[in-house]
């Protein structure tokens, strides 16, 4: 009984770490169409930042260290969002409508990027320490337990997309936002500024990769290639579940989470990731535009 | 007033719009006419910024827009309501609606008058855009424009493949606001009664040139048939 609770908790759990770190891809490649092959080094930036405020408090405000954490959360989301702000001015708004250039470009930055942790926090991995609120669990019954550190987590994702969800359909921004991505040139006729609106949409997407490089800095420790490792899973659930919808995230994050758990419990790690793409190689061949599509009169792309 | 001086437009290398010199004045309703494929929606889209016309100027009040993005043109006071009506299919018809207040930085509220204008779509405020009729879409399309409180309104082909009651309706609505007279229209159409019925002065167009133009009473009817016929 704890063993299966256990692997139903951890597929919701590994599924909650791949929807936040595809939230924010599913804005910039789902709403952008932008190939952002950097996108995983915002995911670093996010987990480098939780390293610097935890050594800031660790040395200047060690008294009340425990809060650490709950301000590296913004500050990753600023800090990656400030970059991607930067990125999208100087590369990619130059590359929209060129998928495979922007795919090349943005890999170059990737590289930069990591190339650029390293020299400033060097080539060997860090770590930063759980505050002691998130350290233990919950012990619901014996043989299954619920760590603080994966429910905090899950809270965090829970947050995250309930925030973009109000933002994207329940406010002018989120507006202006969808009308730019649904219809370019006639939100700007109506008086939109679409390229303001484009560097905005663009560092909201970097800003969520970044809490979910906060988030994942609980779970191992910070390498300049943390991002990487994460990019091709995010890339597969916002193509499983289909683009520009959250739905879709959701529903591919939760796909490829419990789907990984469950592979990796029959079996083992390697086949567990062979398996699961095998499934979603097959599944786009039946449905090329993933879960979650959009149908409608006017739309025949 | 809009003035428009020896306007060049090309889609790459080839010239869709060769030259044009145009005026329409406040309060009037301005009508351009010709056959398809000779630069009329182009024009419309060069008014708007949607295409790049390196020669040329566009004056407007005043100042030549020939050059600025096209959402500082709309919130110089042009709404543009173009051809297939661009509705935003994934939106309900209240986020179209609310869409038309960007000029105004998203600010103000949608008046009354709107809904006066076009009862049809105050039980449909709920419905995503994309799954109204052609002609629901093209009078929500024009209700976004209108939204702004134009100085200036665009049309292109507003009749176009749409049913004959709603026809009449978007006759009724231009004639409405031509009485108001303090806004411009310029409308494109191919449907010669309607834009007769309507227009004060009229232009014909063919292979990006002005080719006729005259103020109704004073052009040649027969000459626009000719002009237009297939």
């Amino acid at each position: 009984m704890g063993t299966y609770l256990t692997q139903i908790f951890n597929g919701i759990s590994v599924s909650s770490v791949y929807l936040i770190a595809a939230l924010g891809l599913s804005i910039t490649f789902g709403l952008m169409k932008v190939i952002n092959m950097a996108h995983g080094e915002f995911i670093m930036i996010g987990a480098y930042t939780a390293f610097v405020v935890q050594s800031i408090f660790l040395n200047y405000l060690s008294g009340i260290f425990s809060v650490y954490f709950i301000v590296a959360i913004p500050v990753s989301f600023i800090t990656a969002g400030i970059i991607g702000y930067v990125l999208e001015i100087l590369v990619i708004r130059h590359l929209y409508g060129r998928p495979l250039d922007s795919l090349l470009a943005t890999w170059g930055v990737s590289l930069t990027l990591q190339q650029l942790a390293r020299s400033i926090f060097g080539a060997p991995n860090v770590d930063v320490k759980s505050p002691n609120w998130l350290n233990g669990g919950i012990q619901v019954i014996s043989g299954f337990v619920m760590p603080y550190k994966r429910l905090f987590i899950i809270l965090l994702v829970a947050l995250c997309l309930t925030g973009v969800y109000l933002l994207l359909y329940r406010t002018p921004y989120g507006r202006r936002i969808r009308a730019v991505m649904q219809n370019r040139n006639m939100a700007s006729s109506l008086g939109i500024p679409t390229r303001k609106v484009d560097a905005y949409t663009f560092a909201l997407g970097s800003g969520l990769a970044g809490i979910a490089g906060c988030a994942l800095a609980l779970l191992g420790s910070i390498g300049p290639t943390l991002g990487s490792n994460y990019i091709v899973d995010t890339f597969m659930v916002v193509v499983l579940g289909g683009v520009s919808r959250l739905a879709g995230t959701i529903a591919g994050a939760s796909i490829i989470g419990v789907g990984d758990t469950l592979f990796e419990f029959l079996t083992d790690t390697t086949m567990a990731k062979v398996l699961i793409f095998a499934v979603v190689i097959v599944f786009l061949q039946w449905k090329p535009k993933g879960l979650f599509t959009i149908s409608s009169r006017e739309l025949d792309d | 007033m809009l003035k428009i001086n020896n306007l060049h437009a090309y889609y790459g290398e080839s010239e869709i719009i060769s030259g044009v010199n145009m005026q329409v004045d406040e309060g009037k309703v301005v009508c351009l006419l010709g056959r398809n494929g000779v630069g009329k929606s182009t024009l419309l889209k060069s008014i708007m910024g949607q295409v790049k016309t390196p020669v040329g100027t566009i004056d407007f009040n005043g100042s030549n827009i020939a050059k600025i993005a096209p959402h500082k043109r709309a919130r110089a006071g042009i709404g543009y309501v173009p051809q297939g009506r661009d509705i935003f299919p994934q939106m309900t018809v209240l986020e179209n609606l609310l869409l038309g207040l960007e000029v105004h930085g998203g600010k103000g509220k949608i008046e009354d008058r709107i809904f006066e204008l076009f009862p049809v779509l105050k039980d449909m405020l709920g419905r995503k855009g994309g799954d109204l009729s052609g002609g629901q879409q093209q009078q929500l399309a024009i209700a976004r424009a209108l939204v702004a409180n134009p100085k200036l309104l665009i049309l292109d082909e507003p009749t176009e493949g749409i049913q004959p009651s709603i026809i009449q309706d978007i006759g009724r609505v231009i004639t409405h606001l031509k009485q108001d007279g303090d806004m411009m229209i310029f409308l494109v159409e191919q449907y010669l009664e309607f834009a007769l019925d309507i227009a004060d002065y009229c232009y014909v167009m063919e292979k990006g040139e002005i080719v006729l133009d005259g103020a109704m009473g004073d052009i040649d009817i027969e000459e626009i048939k000719k002009r237009i016929a297939i």
